[in-house]
């Protein structure tokens, strides 16, 4: 149906596109960065190019490569991404809990608060989450979890 | 070809400049942090439209490295605002009031 020379041009518009996507992507978690009010939800938009655009320039690079070898070589870049990125996210969601950095009135319901709570009325030694005193820095426990 | 390739090139460069105007002026660490990931996400991705574009794919090794490694700075930080947070120099301190 289509020559080798359309074939070739036609897999490399996509390439282009695809590319065009990606940085449609990086630029929505721009504009939502300095848009978003508090950290939280600016950590929500940050999050879309990460996976997403990564996954489209890898799809790009190997239409415009075409080879098997390229494409077991792009393998890693997504599995490295995909294991690292939720974990990042987490510690950074995490330290912005514990900092406050967020507006307790744009939450519809914040289930950790009620967890921290009962944390916090229990024999739970660690208390982590002090407001309290715990020993101050003399105590080992109060940093490590 | 080549003026979507430019097309991509203009969106990523808008984008890179108003991450930056976050970093710099970013009011939280946390919003710093969150800033200077998505820099390095963009990075990434740049790499590989660059690739795209010249037509090779010797950067594909860089590509892998910073997939790798790109969640050592968010963590070492998230870990240093954290443990900031939970032992508090001052009796009195109050949530939020000491990494900014």
């Amino acid at each position: 149906m289509f020559g080798e020379e359309q074939w070739n041009s036609i897999l490399d518009i996509a390439a282009a596109s695809l590319l065009i996507v990606a940085a449609l992507l990086t630029l929505a978690a721009a504009i939502g960065l300095l848009r978003f009010p508090d950290p939280l939800s600016r950590l929500h938009a940050a999050t879309k190019p990460q996976i997403l655009g990564l996954l489209l320039v890898v799809v790009a690079i190997a239409l415009s490569a075409r080879s098997a070898t390229v494409l077991l070589l792009l393998i890693p870049v997504v599995v490295f991404q995909l294991l690292t990125a939720p974990i990042s996210a987490h510690m950074v969601g995490r330290a912005g809990y514990r900092n406050g950095d967020f507006e307790p009135s744009t939450l519809l319901v914040d289930e950790l608060a009620a967890d921290v709570d009962a944390a916090r009325g229990s024999e739970l030694p660690g208390g982590s989450w002090d407001d309290e005193a715990d020993g101050g820095s003399s105590n080992p426990r109060g940093a490590g979890s | 070809m080549t003026v979507l390739w430019m097309i991509a090139g203009a969106i990523a460069m808008v984008a890179v400049l108003l991450v930056l105007v976050r970093l710099i002026t970013g009011p939280t660490l946390i919003d710093r942090l969150i800033a200077s990931d998505v820099l390095l996400t963009t990075l990434i991705l740049v790499v590989g439209a660059e690739m795209v574009i010249s037509g090779h794919t010797r950067s594909i090794p860089l590509m892998v490295v910073l997939a790798a490694t790109a969640i050592l700075a968010s963590v070492a930080v998230a870990r240093f605002v954290t443990r900031a947070t939970a032992s508090p120099a001052t009796p009195d301190a109050e949530e939020g009031s000491d990494v900014r």
